[in-house]
Formats: C-alpha cells, sequence, structure tokens
C-alpha cells in the first residue's frame, strides 16, 4: 500500500464510517475495512477500476468528488478522504465544504506546488514546471488547481476549518523532519497531508 | 403462424389459500406460486437466494426449460462454480404472479372448475408479485435471504423487495433496470399490446376455449419489444444489411428479405409457444405502473431510509431501455440514504440483452459482490 494511504488509515479511528474519494483500486477501503472494522466505502471515476475494485467485493460506486458528493446527506460519515485529487477538482473549495457537510472530519493530500524544486525553475526558466510529481506538461496535466500548503492553510482560515492535525511528505509519503514548521514544510515538503474539522461557529 | 397451446405441465408449487390482497384492492381468493430451487439450505437458513426473473423469463432458471427444451436462461450467472453458486448459496426463483409457467394468473381458472381469468384478471403491480414471493420465502421459513437479484423487471422486484422489505433482504444487486417505467417503455409496451388486441384470434382474451391463440398479435409484441432489448451496434453486427437467401434474388415487397427480418419472425414465433398473451398483458401493465419514488411521496431515498442492505447497481453502456442514467439515479438515491452501494456501468455492445449474455465483467462483478457479502454475513466459504 501506498506510504501516504497507510498514514492516511493511522488516522481514522476504529469502526468509523469511511467514505474515500477517488479511491482507485480501493486499497484504503480494503485496509480499514479488514485491519480497523470500518464501514468504508468508496467513489471512484475510472469505470475499469470500479469494475477491478467491486469484483474484489468491495463498496466502490462510479462517481465523482464535484458532482457526486452533494447526494449525501449531512454526516454520513465519520471521515471522508481526498487522496491527491483536490488538485485535479473543478471546484476545489466546493468539494472541501461538501467533504465537512457530509462527514464529521476530512482527510486530505495534495501535492505541495510551493517545493523549492517548482519555485526554482519557474524562476530559472520561466517555464511551467515539471518534476516528479508534476510530471505532466501544462496543456495534459489534469491538475488545474495546483496550491501550496501555505494556500491550503489560508483557505482552511477562510472557510472555518480547523487543522486538527497535518504533515508534510516526500513523494514516496514518507514523513519529513520538517514537518512541525509549515514555512519549511512549504519549501520542503513535496506532499501535505491535513485532516480538518469545521469550527463549530462557521456555518 | 403457429396455434398451438402452451403445453401442460405441472409445475413445482406452493399454494396459499388465503390467498392475496392486491394493491387495486381485489382479493385472489388462492394463491399459487411456481418455483424451483437448486442447491442446499444450510441449517441457518442463511444462504438463500431469490432471482427474480424478467417480463418473459421464469422459474426456470438453472436448469433445461421444460417446454422449449431450451438450456437455463441464466447460465452465465446461475448453477454449480457460477457467481451464483449452486453449491453455497440455495437459490429460489419463482414464476412471477400473473405469470404462465404455473403461478396465479390469467391462464388459470378463477375457481377450481371454472373458466380461466382471461383479461378478467385484476391489474396486479410489481410489489403485488414481490408480497407472492415473500408468502413463499415465508412458507420456506426462510426470514432473510442473502441475496435477492435480477435483471430489467427482476432489477425492479429487487427494489421492490428492498424497499419493502429490508430486513429480509442482506444483499440487493438489481440489473439493468430503474425505478420506474419511462414513457419511451409504456409507449413500446402499448404497441405490443395493441398488437395483441388487434388479433381477431384474441376474441377479447378468452382464446383459452377456442383452440386458437392470438400468435399473430403476440408475436408482433415480441418482435417490438425484442428490437428494444438490442443496441444499434449489435443489429449491425449480426445481421446489417444481410439477404436472407440467394443475393440475386428480384426485388420483392413481402417475406423475409432481409436477414434481421427473419430472426425477429423467428423470436416471433418461438415466443408464442411457452407464452400467454393475457400474461403479457397483465405483466407488461405491472411493468408500466411501477415507479418505487411514487410509492414514497415522490422521493426514492424514501423507499430505502435507515436500509441495512447491501446494493449493488450494475448498468450496461449500450442498453438505451434501462439506460445507465436511471441506474445512476437509483444508486444517488441510496446515497441520500446513506447505503452501502457499489454502481457500476459494465462497457458492453450487446443493448438491454447483455445481462442475459456472457459478459465477464457482469460475471466477475456479481461474484465478487455476493462473495464480499458473504464474509460481510458470516456465510462459510465451502
Amino acid at each position: 500500500m501506498r506510504v501516504d494511504l497507510r498514514l492516511i488509515a493511522e488516522m481514522v479511528a476504529p469502526g468509523s464510517r469511511v467514505l474515500d474519494i477517488g479511491c482507485s483500486d480501493g486499497a484504503l477501503i480494503d485496509e480499514l475495512t479488514r485491519t480497523r472494522g470500518c464501514d468504508a466505502r468508496g467513489i471512484e471515476i475510472d469505470m475499469a477500476e470500479v469494475t477491478r475494485t467491486v469484483a474484489r467485493g468491495l463498496p466502490v460506486m462510479h462517481g465523482d468528488a464535484d458532482s457526486d458528493l452533494s447526494h449525501y446527506p449531512d454526516r454520513a460519515f465519520d471521515y471522508v478522504v481526498l487522496s491527491r485529487t483536490l488538485q485535479a477538482v473543478e471546484k476545489p473549495r466546493e468539494v472541501l465544504r461538501q467533504m465537512l457537510r457530509i462527514g464529521e472530519r476530512a482527510i486530505v493530500s495534495f501535492p505541495n506546488f510551493g517545493h523549492w524544486q517548482v519555485r526554482l525553475q519557474l524562476l530559472w526558466s520561466g517555464r511551467m514546471p515539471m518534476t516528479s510529481v508534476w510530471a505532466r506538461p501544462w496543456h495534459e496535466t489534469p491538475n488545474i488547481h495546483p496550491c501550496t500548503i501555505r494556500d491550503f492553510f489560508v483557505l482552511c482560515a477562510e472557510e472555518g476549518y480547523a487543522v486538527e492535525q497535518w504533515l508534510a511528505i516526500d513523494e514516496d509519503g514518507w514523513k519529513s523532519p520538517w514537518r512541525r514548521n509549515a514555512s519549511l514544510a512549504n519549501i520542503f515538503g513535496e506532499q501535505a497531508l491535513f485532516q480538518l474539522r469545521k469550527l463549530p461557529s462557521s456555518r | 403462424m403457429d396455434q398451438a397451446d402452451i403445453p401442460d405441465i405441472t409445475h413445482q408449487s406452493h399454494v396459499f389459500t388465503d390467498g392475496l390482497l392486491l394493491d387495486c384492492g381485489v382479493h385472489l381468493a388462492s394463491l399459487t406460486v411456481a418455483y424451483r430451487s437448486y442447491g442446499t439450505l444450510n441449517a441457518e437458513r442463511s444462504n438463500a437466494v431469490l432471482i427474480c426473473h424478467a417480463l418473459t423469463g421464469d422459474q426456470y432458471v438453472a436448469e433445461r426449460h421444460p417446454v422449449t427444451g431450451k438450456g437455463p436462461w441464466w447460465d452465465q450467472l446461475v448453477g454449480s462454480g457460477r457467481p451464483i453458486d449452486t453449491d453455497r448459496y440455495f437459490v429460489i426463483c419463482s414464476n412471477v404472479l400473473g405469470g404462465c409457467m404455473g403461478t396465479t394468473g390469467p391462464m388459470e381458472p378463477r375457481a377450481p372448475g371454472e373458466a380461466p381469468w382471461g383479461t378478467d384478471f385484476p391489474p396486479i403491480t410489481i410489489r403485488d408479485m414481490v408480497r407472492a414471493q415473500k408468502r413463499l420465502i415465508d412458507r420456506l421459513a426462510i426470514d432473510r435471504l442473502f441475496a435477492v437479484i435480477g435483471g430489467s423487471m427482476g432489477g425492479m422486484q429487487v427494489l421492490e423487495w428492498a424497499a419493502t422489505y429490508p430486513e429480509a433482504v442482506f444483499a440487493a444487486l438489481p440489473i439493468a433496470t430503474a425505478a420506474y417505467h419511462s414513457a419511451q417503455n409504456i409507449a413500446f409496451n402499448e404497441v405490443g399490446r395493441q398488437a395483441i388486441f388487434a388479433d381477431p384470434d384474441f376474441n377479447g382474451g378468452q382464446y383459452y376455449a377456442t383452440g386458437r391463440v392470438p400468435a399473430g398479435g403476440l408475436g408482433v409484441a415480441r418482435m417490438v419489444a425484442h428490437i428494444t432489448y438490442l443496441s444499434e451496434q449489435a443489429l449491425n453486427r449480426k445481421f446489417g444489411r444481410k439477404l436472407q437467401g440467394s443475393a440475386a434474388a428480384p426485388l420483392a415487397m413481402f417475406g423475409d428479405m432481409f436477414q434481421v427480418e427473419s430472426y425477429l419472425q423467428h423470436q416471433g414465433s418461438t415466443f408464442v409457444r411457452r407464452f400467454d398473451a393475457n400474461s403479457y398483458l397483465t405483466i407488461t401493465r405491472a411493468m408500466d405502473y411501477f415507479d418505487l419514488a411514487a410509492e414514497h411521496e415522490g422521493d426514492l431515498s424514501r423507499a430505502f431510509a435507515g436500509t441495512p442492505t447491501r446494493f449493488c447497481i450494475i448498468s450496461f453502456s449500450s442498453d438505451w431501455l434501462f439506460p445507465t442514467a436511471e441506474s445512476r439515479a437509483v444508486a444517488r438515491a441510496l446515497n441520500k440514504a446513506a447505503a452501502n452501494v457499489s454502481f457500476v456501468e459494465v462497457e458492453s455492445d450487446k443493448g438491454h440483452d447483455a445481462f442475459l449474455l456472457d459478459e465477464p465483467d457482469l460475471r466477475r462483478i456479481v461474484a465478487g459482490f455476493l462473495s464480499g457479502c458473504a464474509a460481510h454475513a458470516g456465510l462459510d466459504p465451502q
């Protein structure tokens, strides 16, 4: 299992209800069901992946983050997970709102556009950066909404989300030593992982 | 066309002498439910699977048909070692209420010794069909079905089962179906019905004593319906514009010139040997009436409020009779009810018929979903 998925699984309390948006091959929901006794379900946009995952006996439905979350009732889940997908959805802010409407907590991971390699490439070459994380040319990439770790903190503050946990990880998913400092993480972290909760005062 | 009556065969059945109260308000004085079962019910009575058949299907889901001599109609899915494994599950399939393979319907006598119901048979609903099946399941002393599975009209029954008896359905597999019959579906059914009415041998529905059945009308009804079961790609692939017989034949107005014509005529003429016209009228009407949301204040999600059932909804990409959008609507209603639901569209160019044909993805999905559910239900693999 991908290391970032293992880190997500560790954030989830045993026995909870979990929705994994963009669950691909269902590795996380399988792990949560088997080892943590969770009621874990998935949404996936790639039909071939859905077919394979349902054929493995896992509850997955074809759908996508932008159009399918609005059909769930409030507080249907304890956790709603969106891993490595936020930057590819059409309306990231709306998707986050939906996640924190239908779930008590949201767990979000995304690639950090503030990473030093990205910054340097844009500065020196004057062209859109291409790194191992941002691996496709600007005209081919599905990542239409890149953001930095700092951007994400700002959005959480604007929307009234409490950041209960966060950490920066490198491409292989290992926690990085500079994870306690947001400014350093925004330079050296390739990926970020956040656990959010809606503040009681927010709408 | 063939004028032969459907052969008189004794079907395995249970009789319910207290009858059945129908949605229309009529009380059927006596109810007979014909059924077949395969495999063994375990000691806990927890491994029963109910298969719901489609409009023209019947209970002979996993064996040679006693009337047509044809093989099992869901051979791809049901049988020993198949996704719905009769070595593991106790598989039950009953003929629907209004049918013509032994369950109470229009060709059965109104009362012992009396004439058949004919068109006087009361209008029935999908829910009436499900209630009749529930009586059978109760008689078999099964509290909870491990799974209820069906395609097309069978899928409507699956949805109705889950909505009406949620505690009695652990897993539900509605395939190539919808929560209501669309205007287009009703329109095609109406063409079929009008073809039957227009046949002089229909005789106002009382043709049983005349020795002549409305084979022409029923055959046309079947031909129209069969077109809706296929996709344009499937028709093109199978027949294209290929001619019947010699390509050098002169232009002719009549006769089956094109292969697709003779195929449809064959479908029509074989159908009338195994199906009763009044049953066709009764059952197509029941499909037309079906609107599960309407039974629940217009909100489909209310039909499934608090449901404990695990769902797997399957559609086919080239099915235009029950398109994927309608399955997706059911899946979203289940999301709204916070139900456990899987939803897959199987890529196929075979149209609505795909649910009865060899579709490897369909087999894999059904097998995987049932295995996953069996683990959650605590059914031990054998």
